[in-house]
């Protein structure tokens, strides 16, 4: 079953066309390494994945259904470049406010098990705006996690995370994987990303350059994609 | 409870708890309500002749203007974090966020309202509890008015540079009926005069403003956010 169906996606800003006729599948269970330079276009596509942004040619589906429609949201964890938690609100009040919002039963409890897990518990009556930055990544992460979702979306994941939450994050995409989630994450780090990935995209200036399952040639020598697909190595 | 009004309720719950730890609408448009009301007794001769005349459009404008700053901060307080993003892409429909937003924005517009019709009758000498129910029911429909106009703008300008601006350029002109409507209620009400046939036109205008708002806001609100 594909969990992710991507057909001739463009999207653009004004005249300019930052992705263009972008088109690939991913099946369930996949970890896909979303690759490019600065400005490829990235976080413009992971942004309609996540239907917070709509394309303006070409369509997303995701397990058969429009991005929009709830059930499918529900299915969907997002974690892009800002952490998505309130200042104002203690780091419980935060993961129960996203725990109603996803319906999920008893989201005190639930809650309560991830500022355990992450490491907050002792924490969890603090306002996020006294935390430290990795305690903020730290429970950024918990919020991605809190719901169960089936499908992982990653901007650039671990940027800038200090290494207790780069632990954390790394543990929970891993159970993740083999609880047969899917996941695609953009980032630059290329070793990291193609170890852990089952498939590998590659855009180039808003146009797909590679799409296809992880070769040994990646593993061998992460720069190797690059070399072939690109004219210039990754910025 | 239905599932929408919980969620409503919830994001309404989550506002007014920052707002609470925070007081940064709250305080700004105290602040500044009771800066131009006091500027006006300085300015105008407050006689009880000429208050009769204007008790109603001072009282909305200083509402209006005050009630700009709230309404600033409800979008606005979601781009800290990339939090509007984590509420976009949560299964909560859009609908439902733009009702909790408007709820929040209703019970801050609210709250400054009383505290500015008390001072108001301070100041200005105005006896406004002799018809009190009659004006809470013109001030609870305005309110609504521009509580609904200005969460949808206030959406629509989230990610603009200049929103503190473009927010009351494009809700004053809106406001147009609903204000002149609340005004005229609200100077008849201030002067004696009881709600009945004779001004029953603009309570209609004010209820079906707040109906035909309502709508857009709850159709439009996730073209406006998403594209």
């Amino acid at each position: 079953m594909n969990a992710l169906e991507i057909d001739g996606v463009w999207k653009y800003f004004g005249d300019f066309p930052a992705l263009r006729d972008i088109g690939f599948k991913v099946t369930a269970g996949s970890v896909v390494a979303l690759l490019g330079r600065n400005g490829a276009g990235k976080t413009t596509l992971l942004r309609i994945l996540a239907g917070l942004a709509k394309p303006s040619k070409g369509s997303v589906r995701i397990y058969g259904s429009e991005v929009r429609e709830e059930p499918t949201r529900r299915r969907i964890g997002v974690l892009g470049h800002g952490i998505s938690l309130y200042d104002e609100l203690t780091a419980t009040e935060n993961l129960v406010l996203f725990g109603r919002l996803y319906g999920i039963d008893d989201p005190a409890k639930r809650a309560h098990q991830w500022l355990e897990r992450t490491g907050l518990d002792r924490v969890r009556d603090g306002l996020v705006r006294e935390f430290s930055r990795g305690m903020r990544q730290r429970l950024a992460v918990a919020r991605t996690f809190i719901h169960d979702p089936e499908l992982l979306l990653f901007d650039e994941p671990f940027t800038s995370l200090d290494d207790r939450a780069i632990a954390v994050l790394q543990s929970l995409v891993i159970e993740a994987q083999q609880r047969g989630c899917t996941i695609v994450m953009s980032t630059h780090q290329l070793r990291e990303a193609i170890e852990l990935s089952t498939h590998v995209a590659l855009i180039r200036k808003g146009q797909l350059a590679y799409s296809g399952e992880r070769r040994q040639e990646m593993l061998d020598d992460p720069g190797w994609l690059y070399r072939t697909f690109e004219e210039e190595g990754p910025s | 409870m239905s599932l929408f009004l919980r969620q409503s309720l919830t994001i309404a719950g989550k506002d007014l708890r920052a707002e609470w730890r925070t007081k940064e609408a709250l305080n700004a448009s105290l602040a500044f309500s009771m800066v131009i009301l006091v500027l006006f007794s300085f300015a105008l001769d407050p006689n009880p002749e000429m208050m009769q005349e204007f008790s109603g459009g001072l009282l909305w404008l200083v509402f209006l203007f005050a009630g700009a700053l709230v309404l600033n901060r409800s979008f606005a307080r979601e781009m800290q974090n990339d939090c509007l993003d984590a509420l976009l892409a949560s299964p909560v429909p859009p609908a439902a966020l733009f009702i909790g937003k408007a709820l929040a924005n209703y019970a801050l517009l609210m709250t400054l309202e009383l505290v500015c019709l008390a001072e108001f009758g301070i100041l200005f000498n105005v006896r406004w509890l002799a018809n009190v129910g009659p004006l809470m029911i013109v001030m609870a429909v305005g309110t609504w008015a521009l509580t609904v106009v200005g969460t949808l703008f206030s959406a629509l300008t989230v990610n603009l540079r200049l929103r503190e601006v473009m927010l009351p350029v494009l809700v004053y002109p809106m406001m147009v009926p609903p204000m002149m409507a609340a005004m005229i209620l609200t100077t008849d009400l201030l002067a004696g005069t009881a709600l009945g046939p004779g001004n029953m036109l603009w309570i209609r205008v004010l209820v079906g403003f707040d109906l035909v708002f309502t709508l857009l806001g709850v159709s439009f609100v996730d073209t406006v956010l998403v594209g």
